[in-house]
């Protein structure tokens, strides 16, 4: 038994990391992506032999935490997770391919979808161009959101739903909530300690301090469940207890939880555009809803426990 | 990461298993926290210790095992997933033992420690007084120096002391210095209970057992060399806080609350569930398993980090808030599902009534709260 991560995973984490600190919300995101490609990232789950790092799962939880942490938007847990992996698999393409965007199943938006030169939609793959699609408000003003009108080419089949691909999607998408979480807490607890009122830093309010109190214990408490289905998903083992369901339920709620609390003690600055709080906001309450819900993984579990 | 047992570890739980399979009794001992059903629990105990189960983790020389702390988190899961009787010896093994450990001399070791696990002497703890809960460092009770007696006489009252009417020994907290305040000048006294000027009062808890005692110093006299009662000072004159703190470390912690006790509500709480179906409750039923789970996660990250070296600190205030709170929820969820029926006394509602005190005891979860968002957070030290 050893709960932690081995030093590949630390490692690419830490590249990822270094990456990252570049980045800043509103940046440069294609750039940033390019330098991810250049250490590896697209292709953490690839075989060596086909241009990827030849990883597993444990080290894609961190690396993915790290991305949701810098709030760098694209289809991250898409392609790296899902997408790149399985068309390895398929022999349609290796790490080098760039970002591939998702219709997950969850409903008909594709995030992305505009933007990436590939897309996964009920697990065949398809080239831009060979979709039409029309672009379609979205909340998240950096995730941009796709429906198809047309299918004007023949995909090519991948996977089926609910299997492993599918699974680490939602895997990914809980880690890069729980870095989301981490995020939104940090910007928080430097804001309470800096901002004064009747005198005195807010953070030094109990009130102040018990909401963050308990937002921190949601997310320490979801972090350790997402590695260790990374860990479950890595053993390709029939497990009894559906781990990835129990990552994304946690992960999920501990980051509504934190959004909300983060959004409230910041006071009207935390309701204002110019602050970039609300972006980490809005990708968190764009992905808990996606590649289900918590109550949908609840509900999924539950057939698990026999209830 | 590797979340497998080796097989070494795969044995001890075999061994633990058949063990508690073959001796837990039937049916239940009635509470541990009454006259009657404490006696039945001591003999339990005693069995425990006879089969070099009552302290697993303790070295062999003191009636362990030398077992891991991953092989107590198995025993852990195996006794609760057994349905064994409360440890009715908890606050002397699991609380004062790890001071003992870290603060104790040699001699008080080898005194106290066996006759600990053997459940010879039963250990209450001394921390509350009438006007010290949450508050520690506003104790009132002091220890005046008897030179010529040779040790130091109590005076004082403590209160909301668990067992402490069935308790051989107290641990507790007494002023030392009168001229110093708050958290300095207080020293960690090992009091034997029987001793004159000493009187314990028993009184009701919200559950209806008499698991609570006040107890009153009056010149009670605890001696220098008084070792072979289990009577003492742990870790010097005027250094009590901080020995005082590495025992309510280890209570918020792991060693008090292991997720083998929740793992083990959780399964019953899905039985509970199956025997009565409520779909409207079933999300519930979900998420106190899934909180269950994440707990033993939580748990195993943990103690990784304690065999890498890392001490715990601040971070058991997480354990603490946690498995208190999903305590909470799990038997209200059971509550729910028993609907007009839990009206009616049994475990379930027993249960219920244990599991509101949880936010409370072990210092509450409003200071636990404050302890997270000031040490690990960072956020400003300020008044209450």
């Amino acid at each position: 038994m050893r709960f932690a991560l081995d030093e590949a995973a630390e490692a690419l984490r830490d590249a990822t990391a270094d990456v990252l600190r570049g980045y800043s919300p509103g940046g440069d995101a294609a750039g940033t992506w390019d330098k991810l490609a250049g250490v590896g990232v697209l292709g953490t789950l690839v075989p060596e032999d086909q241009g990827g790092l030849g990883l597993d799962e444990n080290a894609l939880v961190p690396v993915l935490e790290e991305i949701g942490y810098s709030g760098l938007p694209g289809p991250a847990a898409e392609t790296i997770a899902f997408a790149a992996p399985l068309l390895a698999g398929a022999g349609l393409g290796t790490a080098g391919g760039g970002l591939i965007a998702v219709r997950a199943g969850d409903g008909d938006l594709i995030p992305y979808g505009m933007e990436a030169p590939r897309l996964v939609m009920d697990y065949m793959v398809y080239e831009q161009g060979q979709l039409v699609l029309e672009e379609v408000p979205a909340l998240d003003p950096l995730r941009p959101l796709a429906r198809v009108l047309e299918v004007r080419g023949a995909g090519v089949q991948l996977g089926a739903p609910e299997g492993t691909a599918w699974q680490r999607g939602v895997l990914g998408t809980a880690a890069l909530l729980c870095g989301l979480s981490r995020r939104m807490l940090d910007m928080t607890v430097e804001y309470v300690k800096r901002r004064e009122q009747y005198g005195v830093p807010v953070g030094s309010f109990q009130a102040v301090k018990h909401a963050l109190a308990d937002a921190h214990v949601a997310v320490e408490f979801a972090r350790p469940a997402v590695l260790a289905a990374g860990w479950d998903l890595s053993q390709a083992a029939e497990s009894p207890i559906d781990p990835v369901g129990v990552a994304k339920i946690l992960a999920s709620d501990a980051a509504r939880l934190v959004a909300r609390t983060a959004i409230q003690c910041h006071g009207a600055m935390g309701y204002t555009t110019e602050y970039d709080l609300h972006l980490f906001a809005k990708r968190v309450w764009a992905l808990a809803p996606s590649w289900g819900d918590a109550d949908w993984h609840r509900a999924r579990v539950a057939t698990h426990l026999g209830v | 990461m590797d979340l497998t047992w080796s097989a070494e570890e795969r044995a001890f739980r075999h061994e633990a298993r058949a063990w508690l399979t073959a001796h837990v009794p039937r049916p239940a001992l009635p509470s541990g926290d009454t006259a009657e059903g404490f006696a039945a629990h001591l003999e339990w105990e005693r069995a425990l210790f006879d089969a070099r189960w009552s302290a697993v983790s303790w070295p062999s020389r003191f009636g362990g095992r030398d077992a891991s702390l991953w092989e107590w988190l198995i025993f852990e899961e195996e006794y609760y997933r057994a349905d064994a009787p409360q440890r009715v010896t908890q606050n002397g093994i699991f609380l004062l033992a790890p001071s003992i450990f870290e603060f104790g001399t040699p001699e008080q070791q080898e005194r106290i420690l066996p006759r600990m696990a053997a459940a010879r002497d039963l250990w209450a703890q001394g921390w509350s007084e009438p006007g010290a809960g949450s508050d520690l460092a506003a104790i009132t009770s002091r220890a005046e120096r008897d030179d010529p007696a040779g040790g130091w006489r109590l005076h004082g009252q403590k209160t909301w002391t668990t067992r402490g009417a069935f308790c051989t020994h107290l641990f507790g907290l007494f002023r030392t210095d009168p001229a110093a305040e708050r958290h300095r000048g207080l020293t960690y006294f090992l009091v034997d209970l029987r001793s004159p000027g000493v009187e314990v009062r028993g009184f009701e808890r919200l559950d209806g057992d008499e698991g609570f005692a006040e107890v009153f110093f009056d010149e009670a006299f605890v001696p220098d060399d008084g070792v072979a009662n289990g009577a003492g000072v742990l870790g010097g004159v005027g250094e009590g806080w901080r020995v005082a703190m590495a025992t309510t470390g280890s209570e918020r912690g792991l060693t008090l609350r292991s997720p083998g006790r929740f793992l083990a509500a959780a399964e019953r709480l899905v039985e509970l569930y199956q025997s009565r179906p409520d779909p409207a409750r079933r999300n519930q039923v979900v998420q106190a398993w899934v909180n269950a789970y994440a707990y033993q996660l939580f748990t195993l990250q943990q103690v990784t980090a304690i065999a890498d070296g890392k001490q715990p600190g601040a971070e058991s205030s997480l354990n603490k808030l946690f498995w208190s709170e999903l305590d909470v929820r799990l038997h209200e969820t059971a509550m729910d599902l028993l609907g007009p029926d839990g009206e009616a006394n049994g475990p379930w509602p027993k249960g219920f009534l244990f599991s509101l005190a949880g936010p409370i005891y072990a210092g509450t979860n409003e200071v636990q709260r404050n302890v997270v968002a000031e040490r690990l957070l960072g956020l400003p030290r300020t008044g209450r």
